[in-house]
């Protein structure tokens, strides 16, 4: 097929340690911990109180509204206490808190033929199922699978890029259960009422590529493309751009350009949901880093704690310095090893005193490395100086909100400037003034409306 | 919170640095680009001192020394900033500045020089990245402002007897002066600026600042192709006049100093072919003989229009269509 490179990118050290590691499945935690909120949106309600006891795959937490999903608990056991929690993606969150009784007890499932299900059945299962987009977004399926009337979508694409360095839990994914993956495809496109099928994978899997190929031949309608191995070829309207030759537009959404995009670890989480009947109760995560003792893809539980991930990996090195949630160019530092696994939890990497950046940052010298690096056209280097000057308006004309935060302008930096620290903050600032900035202009116009 | 939880066992209680991402660096840095640029002048500094000998050496260290004082001094004292001249940027700035300053210029010119060029240059601005002009070249004009007869005073190589740059036999239409071969041109067996004259050794230089991907090949090849087509449409000898001169340091030495020249590809390819263009306008109707310097410096006021008009186009943008 005919692919079209995104301009931009930059083509970081792969370090892929753990690609030729098939996944181990890890003992469950002696407690988990399961944040409400491990999604995009209303943070789900605990339906159960301190002293209950609960089941490997019952519902614990059910939707805050629709743009919500369910939690399930992953172990049995007893709820030992509900309150904050430090969470992966920082500061604290309510959590229930599960203390395993060892006895693994599962809840029955109720298995589903999908070829007998209608677009909203189909949903219903998944939202009940608890699935959200597990390349790290975790916007809730169902509603991505929701598109209002009026956007026509005719192209699925499941992202199998995984173009972080280190990560290999897709991966592995692909390689090991791509029948999960592509009955997955089918069931989204049967929901979506959609023809065509992509599965985009980076050329660095050559294994997964030519195992899902040959799966795929049975399917018509699906076609399983390798891409060339560029970052961030994985991020949604990049892979978009490569696969059909759309752009999506600025401030919009793949459904504007008739695209759905799903993470294939989500497209296996359909087909659990969809046809057994089975929520997110686990998922791969690929431990390493240069300060991992033991790399691997570990199957984990959803709610274990990250320190009882890294212990069955071997433990951390005398110097290890930081540790992330996710991979290196967009992951989150952790401040502890206290936070559980999550649903977009793809990898936990431990990096030493030596990766760790420590030095000031220099001047810039206008080499325009971010400018090229940036996937989205923008000019890094002009953003920074508005967000410096804290000049909003500025910020928002060089279109600061379109910045995907992939991180390629920091990493080109010469001068190790913090950019995308400033992009996150201007982004934040800069969407806050637009909105006042529309509030005012909309209560002006009813204003002159009335006069 | 309830009494029973999760407890992080000791040897997992760890001081960890948390920082926003990425956690990933390229790890190309501006000290390393700034040396990149000093190894690549080498071959010519090397023949510099070979061609012209001790006064290559003395005009090349009191440019060097001055430019690094001055950039300390400035730093320490009089605007109080973080002294950063362990960035190499102000040796390379010392160095350049020598490159284009005749072998006889005295010591102390050469001194003013390197002190003009990043007081006035660089140090004014703000300091490195912020400046508009060429600092080298910011020198080097001033030198040539103040003592014109000193910075126009060539020596042949070697024996160093008081002779005419090839340029200035052209501008000046001198008949009974030969002009020098192509060959002794393109080694720089020619009189001229201490670092201008080989373009062998600066060409070696280039491919090196483009093997290592600290420049690319948009501003030499566009500024030294536009000097070729235009002499020629000024029916003038191209080769003679990519050779003869400051072509080749300005094109791959000068013009690509990166804080200078525009952002983007499209922008340096606009900046060096006016480079090329007013370099061949100042040789064919201006009052100097040669005039890379002056059209690198126009070309760097101008970089700041050409930014703005050569602004990307943002993923998912229709051209031509506003907000």
């Amino acid at each position: 097929m005919k692919l079209t490179a995104f301009k931009g990118g930059i083509h970081p050290a792969e370090n892929k340690i753990t690609a030729g590691m098939p996944v181990e499945q890890m003992t469950a935690p002696k407690m988990a911990v399961f944040p409400v909120s491990q999604h995009l949106g209303a943070p789900a309600k605990p339906v159960v109180k301190i002293g209950d006891r609960v089941l490997r795959g019952q519902i614990i937490a059910e939707p805050g509204g629709f743009v919500s999903v369910p939690i399930h608990s992953s172990i049995s056991g007893e709820v030992v206490a509900i309150g904050d929690f430090p969470h992966p993606l920082g500061l604290t969150m309510t959590a229930i808190v599960v203390e395993n009784d060892g006895l693994d007890e599962e809840i029955g499932y109720e298995e589903m033929d999908p070829s007998g299900l209608d677009a909203d059945a189909i949903k219903k299962r998944i939202l009940a199922g608890g699935v959200v987009g597990l390349g790290g977004a975790t916007f809730p399926t169902h509603v991505k699978l929701s598109p209002p009337k009026e956007k026509k979508i005719d192209t699925v694409i499941l992202n199998g890029a995984e173009c972080e360095p280190f990560l290999t839990a897709d991966h592995r994914l692909m390689l090991e259960q791509g029948d999960r993956i592509l009955s997955g495809l089918l069931i989204i496109m049967r929901a979506l009422g959609v023809e065509r099928g992509f599965v985009g994978i980076e050329n660095n899997k050559p294994d997964a590529i030519a195992s899902l190929q040959d799966l795929a031949k049975k399917h018509k309608n699906i076609e399983v493309a390798g891409l060339k191995v560029h970052y961030p070829q994985g991020a949604e309207k990049q892979l978009i751009k490569t696969l059909v030759n759309r752009e999506v537009p600025p401030g919009g959404l793949p459904m504007d350009v008739g695209c759905v995009v799903q993470n294939v670890g989500t497209a296996a989480a359909v087909y659990d949901a969809v046809a057994l009947g089975k929520p997110i109760m686990d998922r791969i995560v690929t431990v390493s880093g240069p300060a991992m003792k033991n790399p691997k893809n570990v199957l984990v539980r959803l709610g274990t704690p990250f320190f009882e991930v890294i212990e069955y990996c071997g433990g951390l090195s005398e110097d290890t310095a930081k540790v992330i949630m996710g991979g290196p160019m967009m992951g989150i530092a952790q401040y502890t090893l206290n936070v559980p696994v999550i649903k977009s939890t793809s990898g936990i990497l431990a990096f030493t005193k030596r990766d760790v950046d420590e030095n000031a940052p220099r001047a810039c010298i206008r080499c325009g490395k971010c400018v090229n690096a940036c996937p989205m056209g923008l000019m890094p280097n002009e953003l920074v100086k508005a967000i410096d000057n804290k000049d909003w308006e500025l910020a928002e004309k060089l279109n600061v909100l379109s910045c995907i935060e992939c991180g390629s302008c920091s990493f080109s930096c010469i001068g190790r400037r913090p950019i995308i620290q400033l992009l996150k903050y201007g982004k934040a600032e800069t969407a806050k003034f637009k909105r006042n900035r529309e509030e005012a202009e909309k209560s002006k116009a009813e204003q002159a409306g009335k006069n | 919170m309830a009494k029973k939880t999760v407890e992080t066992p000791e040897r997992y209680q760890l001081r960890l640095t948390v920082s926003a991402s990425p956690h990933l660096r390229a790890g190309i840095e501006i000290p390393r680009v700034m040396f990149d640029v000093l190894i690549a002048l080498a071959p010519a500094l090397i023949g510099a001192v070979y061609f012209f000998r001790l006064g290559a050496v003395k005009v090349v260290a009191a440019c060097v020394i001055s430019s690094v004082a001055t950039e300390y001094v400035c730093s320490k004292w009089l605007f109080r900033k973080r002294v950063m001249i362990d960035d190499w940027s102000a040796v390379l700035c010392g160095l350049l500045l020598a490159f284009c300053l005749p072998p006889t210029t005295p010591v102390w010119a050469s001194a003013v020089g390197g002190m003009c060029a990043i007081f006035f240059g660089k140090m004014v601005f703000g300091g490195l990245g912020q400046n508009i002009f060429n600092p080298a070249l910011v020198g080097r004009a001033i030198l040539l402002m103040s003592w014109p007869v000193a910075m126009t005073t060539w020596t042949t190589p070697i024996d160093g007897v008081t002779s005419a740059s090839p340029l200035a036999i052209v501008k000046q239409g001198l008949k009974d002066v030969p002009l020098p071969g192509y060959w002794d041109l393109f080694i720089g067996n020619v009189p001229g600026s201490l670092g201008e004259t080989s373009a062998l050794l600066l060409l070696l230089g280039g491919i090196y600042l483009l093997y290592r991907k600290v420049i690319t090949w948009h501003i030499p090849v566009a500024f030294i192709g536009t000097v070729a087509v235009m002499s020629g449409l000024l029916s003038r000898d191209p080769i003679f006049e990519i050779l003869a001169g400051g072509v080749f340091l300005g094109a791959f030495f000068m013009a690509t100093d990166m804080v200078t020249s525009p952002l983007t590809r499209k922008g340096q390819l606009i900046f060096a072919i006016g480079c090329g263009v007013i370099t061949c306008v100042i040789r064919g109707f201006g009052g100097y003989p040669e005039g890379v310097c002056y059209s690198i410096l126009v070309m760097n006021a101008v970089t700041p229009l050409i930014d703005r008009f050569t602004v990307p186009r943002e993923f998912g943008r229709v051209r031509g269509k506003n907000k």
